[in-house]
């Protein structure tokens, strides 16, 4: 809790970020008493910096009742991982990686391109080290209002042994009593932030004073100007014919896959600035920033269906 | 999200509601509406609903399209579940559990309802009070949601008739009369234009009251939650068993009710053992005292064999320790009942094996009839009998949520089945 005791002793100073904060602790302590064998997936990304914060909440001060993971594209920002390495050791918590190139040495994804986005084929990787480490519950960071398939989405959301999400059959969640219980093979996709919003997120690392990476603040960059969109030149990005490449200014909203995620133009040199960008802007946060969504109006849908988180 | 006086972290308060009502009633468009008008739809959003209205031959956007769901749902024009929208103002955060208002309705409107503040009942002002807006109520109080808004929407239809709008009030005023409601608003509204939605509009000036988005802005929600009755479920004992922290014993919990402070008794149920509060802790923070719903981890001043699925208590009305109880439950699972079946009760943090041990009756929840039944299938609402394997700390429903409802796990598939709450006699 960040509220003061002043705070404290007044029942009416218990605000929203309060109230999502509680939630979210509530449902990781879940996950730790209910299910044998958790994991904590940890990409670096903003959403799971918060859930890392949220976690030592929950349980510090011991350790953490899992170990985090990351499924690594290998398309990741360099910044990115850095960060995640740096994270995880500063917390002495145990971090597991396994990387898509691995699944692709071993014919599990073939990619069209060797430049190609890899998001759809993370799922591949995911599943294959779920049944590798035999994890039942893999908690992520998630959230309801990234798109629309996730609305629907339960806060402990149950996968098959194929690891497939069937929208017309899921559990009834009601109040918080969480049903966690798993056959062999099945597991569970736990989402504790599925009630906040990306300003709620901005919120919550300005109130924590978390760190992140550092490319989700304003700097310069080079960038092709793409279908509206701004494209990162990187090794995997190069301008095509006809295309100019344009130093500026920008931030990135999400750091996912370097082929397809798009910063925006942003002077955001800090939290405080964000979160009046963010109240302002007009596009929500996956529209502006992967190529991958747009592809098709229920493209998070079938990911999703195929196992993607 | 679209203005700079919608940032007020320190001072937004979260209020969750449910809405309720069929396609009819427009209640897509009242939810599209509020989002539209608070200003909570992203560009992206309002062009590809834009699109498809185009699409589909109408002149203006379709509001209702903004809460559409999943490609399956747009194919079949049906919504399968609750889905959950948020949208804030300067004074608070929203979050509306859309529930769909075909053939599964109770399933997934008693779902929705069960973590709500607040429920919205739309009735059409053309119709009326209707057998399914009976149904919406009752079952908003069934769930125990302590505030209903009854929203009277096509104000616009009827000519923005104050008449009409007091007749509809009156009739149904009288049916909710024993609903126990801790309050109850009226509001005349047109959803479609948008009149008492967010903006008062220049049609319904003999409306004295607030409109809709300024109601749910200031309503007070601090005492929904039960302050007297200290309950503290243990979910989780902290044990870092490092050198420095060797007899550390944490217990981590959500107190579900009541407020508790340093130095006071605590008692242990089932076991009934008794100790005092040594500190209330959360992360790098120590506290003097707590309150529902904070996380926190508590330590007290004895060694006592404390685990998860305990409840800490403290003074105040005590709960009842029992293996036996009824309740009124809502089953939500396709496959009907099965006394053949084993199923499982999850109750705070404490999981146990139940038995259904009788069915008093079914409500027919368009009549409120009572009927005797002996199978209970999807959507049925019942007064049933409980019996469980090891004791239960519990409280009646109506007097404590969060230690007066359970769920009820088939052991076999491990899906969620039915939904509980406890009903205590008065002795």
């Amino acid at each position: 809790m960040f509220l003061n005791q002043n705070k404290m002793n007044q029942q009416s100073y218990f605000t929203h970020l309060d109230a999502l904060e509680n939630e979210a602790i509530h449902i990781m302590r879940e996950v730790a008493a209910e299910c044998a064998n958790p994991v904590l997936l940890f990409s670096g990304g903003k959403d799971s910096v918060v859930l890392l914060r949220l976690a030592e909440k929950a349980f510090r001060p011991s350790h953490f009742p899992f170990p985090l993971m990351h499924i690594d594209t290998g398309h990741n920002f360099p910044e990115v991982i850095e960060f995640r390495d740096y994270r995880a050791k500063q917390l002495g918590e145990r971090l597991i990686v396994r990387s898509m190139e691995d699944s692709i040495q071993r014919g599990r994804v073939i990619l069209r391109s060797k430049n190609q986005s890899r998001n759809p084929f993370q799922a591949v990787t995911l599943l294959d080290a779920i049944s590798e480490f035999g994890f039942d519950a893999c908690i992520g960071g998630a959230r309801r209002d990234e798109e629309k398939a996730r609305a629907k989405e339960r806060i402990f959301s149950f996968r098959d042994e194929f690891g497939q999400w069937d929208p017309k059959n899921q559990r009834p969640e009601l109040w918080s009593l969480y049903n966690a219980r798993t056959h062999p093979g099945e597991n569970i996709r736990v989402f504790p932030i599925s009630n906040w919003t990306e300003l709620d997120i901005w919120q919550y690392i300005g109130r924590e004073q978390l760190e992140i990476p550092s490319i989700y603040y304003a700097h310069e960059r080079d960038v092709i100007v793409r279908n509206s969109s701004l494209l990162p030149v990187s090794y995997l990005v190069q301008p095509e014919a006809g295309e100019s490449v344009q130093h500026m200014m920008v931030r990135f909203r999400t750091v996912g896959d370097m082929s397809c995620t798009c910063p925006v133009a942003s002077q955001a040199r800090g939290v405080e600035e964000i979160i009046v960008e963010t109240a302002l802007t007009r596009i929500t946060e996956r529209g502006a920033t992967r190529m991958d969504d747009r592809t098709s109006e229920a493209s998070m849908e079938l990911r999703k269906r195929e196992g993607y988180f | 999200m679209a203005a700079v006086e919608n940032i007020e972290p320190d001072h937004a308060e979260l209020l969750r509601f449910i809405s309720a009502g069929s396609v009819d009633d427009g209640k897509s468009t009242l939810i599209g509406r509020l989002l539209h008008d608070s200003k909570s739809i992203f560009e992206d959003q309002l062009s590809a609903v834009t699109r498809t209205s185009n699409k589909r031959g109408m002149e203006k956007i379709d509001l209702s399209l903004f809460t559409d769901g999943l490609q399956a749902e747009r194919e079949q024009g049906i919504t399968i579940d609750v889905a959950y929208r948020y949208f804030n103002t300067p004074k608070r955060k929203f979050i509306i559990a859309d529930t769909p208002g075909h053939e599964q309705y109770t399933r997934n409107m008693v779902t929705g309802a069960s973590t709500a503040n607040l429920a919205i009942v739309l009735i059409d002002a053309r119709k009326g009070v209707l057998t399914q807006s009976r149904r919406h109520a009752y079952l908003a109080s069934l769930v125990g949601i302590p505030h209903l808004v009854v929203a009277i929407n096509k104000m616009d239809l009827v000519g923005y008739s104050q008449e009409i709008f007091k007749q509809i009030c009156a009739e149904f005023a009288v049916f909710l009369q024993g609903l126990g409601f801790r309050s109850i608003e009226y509001i005349p509204i047109s959803a479609l234009l948008g009149d008492m939605v967010v903006e008062r509009g220049d049609n319904l000036d003999w409306y004295s009251g607030k409109p809709l988005l300024d109601y749910l802005e200031s309503i007070n929600i601090e005492h929904d939650i039960n302050v007297l009755d200290f309950r503290f479920p243990v979910q989780w004992v902290c044990r870092p068993q490092t050198e420095e922290m060797h007899d550390f014993r944490g217990y981590t919990g959500r107190i579900e009710s009541g407020t508790i402070r340093v130095g006071d008794a605590v008692t242990v149920l089932p076991s009934g053992l008794t100790s005092r509060i040594k500190e209330i802790l959360l992360y790098n923070d120590s506290f003097e005292t707590a309150f529902a719903p904070q996380s926190v981890i508590l330590t007290i001043e004895d060694h006592l064999d404390i685990s998860r699925g305990d409840m800490l208590i403290n003074g105040g009305e005590p709960p009842q320790i029992t293996r036996e109880f009824d309740a009124m439950l809502c089953w939500l699972s396709e496959q009907a009942f099965d006394p053949n079946r084993k199923y499982i009760i999850k109750h705070t943090t404490r999981i146990v094996k139940g038995l259904i041990t009788r069915i008093d009756y079914r409500v027919d929840i368009n009549t409120m009839h009572q009927e005797p039944v002996n199978i209970l299938t999807m959507n049925d609402i019942a007064r049933i009998g409980m019996k469980v394997q090891q004791p239960l700390v519990i409280d009646a429903y109506a007097k404590n949520r969060g230690t007066g409802c359970f769920i009820l796990i088939d052991e076999v598939s491990n899906n969620t089945v039915a939904a509980g709450m406890i009903c205590i006699r008065e002795s």
